[in-house]
């Protein structure tokens, strides 16, 4: 298991308050824990995952995601179990999506 | 002194020859056309000799099996050097005929499930292959300068005079025999069954010389069905893109999909996304295609007016007769394939094909071809390729063509969609981008003059991600060709090496659009928003008429 953090600063989406978990911890799946939590206006990331040595790609992921939503104090927590970036950036984009109740 | 003038019917007497040793050697137990099929080594050891050009079907679904075995069982100081001409390496004994130094050369199309075996046989000198093809161009080879001087065939039915039923899987079988037959070689069938008066004739008895009643049935490889509890989010996403971005977007009305997950999760996405879309009898109204058990859904809703079949697909044949006014289906009920008109039909009446690959290129040049495995194409150049000689227009042709050919100073013309489907990642982290396609190495390990490219990147008109569409039409430079690819691939080290600038303006230009352009919502990208989950569910909508192969019998 390798665990990776990341901080985003200035971000300017708000969440709402409740906390939302979506998919599933299962082979090539993740598990995304989002939730509102006042820290700075900072969006915080931890990941733990199965799949060593992808910091780089994890990254770029992140880095994008953030760029995406620009979200401010919020933490997520991810448990991955060898999710591709394809399946990782969809579910956080649902994640987003779930919370904010927004048609994209 | 005068010269000998040339003589001209060599292959008549030849045959002749052949027929005669036949008759000899099985006496009494010919009884007509018909041989008993333990006798069937005595005839393929009297009427093949050494050198022949043996045409033997294996097809995608169909396999003359019987014939196959008892030709990979002949005494090779007999019979060696065959000149085997087949569309598909399906079975073991395609491969032991050149183990045993029964056949020596191969031209082939497919060879999926023996890729690995053709490469080791290659690399030891056991197998020269003159050329992979695509099926059509095989085919037409048949009628040029690879006539079969002997073919084996499977049928379901002959009767007394020779004459053959073919039925739902009659696939490849009429242009091998007529080009067999039309240059005086031999054609023998193995059939299912006797019977005194056909459902149907097929091929005419004329044609035929003998008939061999096997054991059991012919093999039949349920290749097109596709389980859709397999079905991914991802690929739930990309179908959602696929339908919007490029279905409804050039209103595609007539279209192949290569074999698939991916396309399978179009085809279950038909009767909700697209519904939902407002796109029935708008699209995907005409199909070149098998009879896949996951378009099932789709024919039951209403979106499918009609289908015609390259093969047909194991547990299919009730509901097949069940929908003659989808199906080919014949005045005896039943329906007929045919291989060669299909291939020519998603070539020039088709307006799209869409299907998945191993790789792509910088160019868009897509290939199947991996080290140590020689698999071949299959349909794909020919249904994935611009039909140059088409003439008659149609929306989405015309609207492909003036894309591609906006602000050029050229004449007006209309294009083939060819649509390439991948997700960036494959299986193991595997990147579906590549600089350099492993296809090149493969070509100087096997000895092959070009490397083995399943789709031009010329011909490919749009690549779709789980990150994308790229639509390669609107490219105006290799440069921006480049950059519209690495734009969709995704976090592979080719899109890692994307020009951030030139990626977003190329979006700004539309030449690449992400799924919230589209407005594909993302939470919907789900496995429930297919029509079927499971086998179960496909059954279900055929009203019960599907029966899935017991493979594929999971509950």
């Amino acid at each position: 298991m390798e665990t990776l953090t990341y901080r985003f600063e200035n971000g300017t989406r708000a969440l709402p308050p409740q906390p939302r978990v979506v998919g599933v911890v299962g082979s090539g799946n993740l598990e995304v824990l989002i939730e509102s939590m006042p820290q700075g206006g900072a969006c915080t990331v931890e990941i733990k995952t199965a799949a060593a040595g992808f910091g780089a790609t994890w990254q770029a992921v992140m880095l994008d995601f953030h760029e995406r939503w620009q979200l401010m104090d919020a933490s997520i927590a991810i448990n991955d179990m060898g999710a591709t970036p394809a399946v990782v950036s969809l579910r956080l984009d649902q994640a987003v999506e779930t919370m904010l109740g927004a048609l994209s | 002194m005068s010269a000998p003038s040339r003589v001209w019917d060599t292959l008549q007497s030849n045959r002749a020859g052949r027929l005669a040793r036949a008759r000899s050697v099985l006496g009494a137990a010919l009884d007509g056309k018909a041989v008993p099929g333990a006798r069937i080594k005595d005839l393929l050891h009297n009427v093949l000799e050494c050198g022949d050009r043996v045409c033997l079907e294996g097809n995608n679904q169909k396999q003359a099996d019987f014939l196959g075995k008892a030709l990979a069982g002949l005494d090779p100081d007999r019979i060696n050097n065959l000149h085997m001409l087949q569309s598909v390496l399906a079975l073991p004994e395609h491969l032991d005929v050149f183990e045993r130094g029964i056949a020596s050369k191969l031209d082939f199309s497919f060879s999926g499930p023996q890729a690995a075996r053709v490469a080791k046989l290659v690399a030891s000198g056991q197998l020269n292959i003159g050329a992979i093809h695509t099926y059509l161009e095989l085919f037409s080879r048949y009628f040029i300068d690879l006539p079969p001087r002997v073919c084996l065939v499977a049928a379901e039915a002959a009767d007394r005079h020779g004459n053959l039923y073919t039925g739902p899987n009659t696939e490849d079988t009429p242009p091998i025999v007529e080009a067999t037959a039309f240059k005086n070689g031999i054609v023998i069938v193995q059939v299912n069954r006797i019977m005194d008066v056909l459902p149907r004739v097929d091929i005419p008895g004329d044609w035929v010389d003998f008939v061999v009643c096997s054991p059991e049935p012919y093999y039949i490889e349920p290749l097109f069905t596709r389980d859709p509890a397999l079905i991914s989010e991802i690929q739930v996403l990309m179908a959602m893109m696929a339908i919007k971005g490029i279905y409804a977007e050039y209103g595609v009305e007539r279209l192949n999909h290569g074999i698939g997950f991916d396309t399978a999760a179009i085809e279950l996405l038909l009767p909700t996304y697209a519904e939902s879309l407002g796109l029935r009898g708008k699209i995907a109204r005409h199909w070149a295609l098998n009879p896949h058990p996951a378009l099932i859904p789709a024919i039951e809703a209403g979106f499918v007016e009609s289908v015609h079949s390259f093969g047909s697909e194991l547990g299919m044949e009730d509901y097949i007769r069940a929908r003659p006014d989808v199906f080919a289906v014949g005045p005896d009920g039943s329906m007929r394939s045919n291989r060669a008109m299909c291939q020519a039909a998603g070539h020039y009446a088709c307006d799209m094909f869409i299907g998945s690959t191993l790789q792509i290129d910088l160019q868009g040049n897509s290939s199947t071809a991996t080290l140590g495995r020689i698999a071949g194409f299959g349909g794909a150049p020919n249904m994935g390729a611009d039909a140059r000689g088409r003439r008659h227009a149609s929306p989405a042709w015309l609207k492909a063509g003036r894309q591609a050919r906006e602000g050029r100073n050229t004449i007006p013309r209309g294009q083939k969609l060819v649509v390439q489907i991948v997700e960036t990642f494959r299986e193991h982290m595997q990147p579906a981008f590549v600089d350099r396609l492993d296809a090149w190495e493969l070509a100087e390990q096997a000895g092959f003059e070009i490397p083995p490219v399943m789709i031009y990147g010329d011909d490919v008109t749009h690549i779709l991600t789980e990150e994308g569409i790229a639509n390669l039409l609107l490219c105006r430079s290799d440069e921006e060709r480049e950059q519209a690819i690495r734009g969709v691939a995704g976090y592979t080290p080719v899109g890692m090496a994307r020009d951030k600038r030139m990626v977003e303006n190329l979006r700004d230009r539309g030449i690449i659009v992400r799924a919230e352009d589209l407005g594909v919502d993302k939470r919907l990208a789900t496995r429930d928003l297919l029509a079927a989950r499971n086998m179960k569910d496909l059954v279900r909508a055929s009203g019960g008429l599907y029966s899935p192969p017991r493979r594929f019998r999971n509950w």
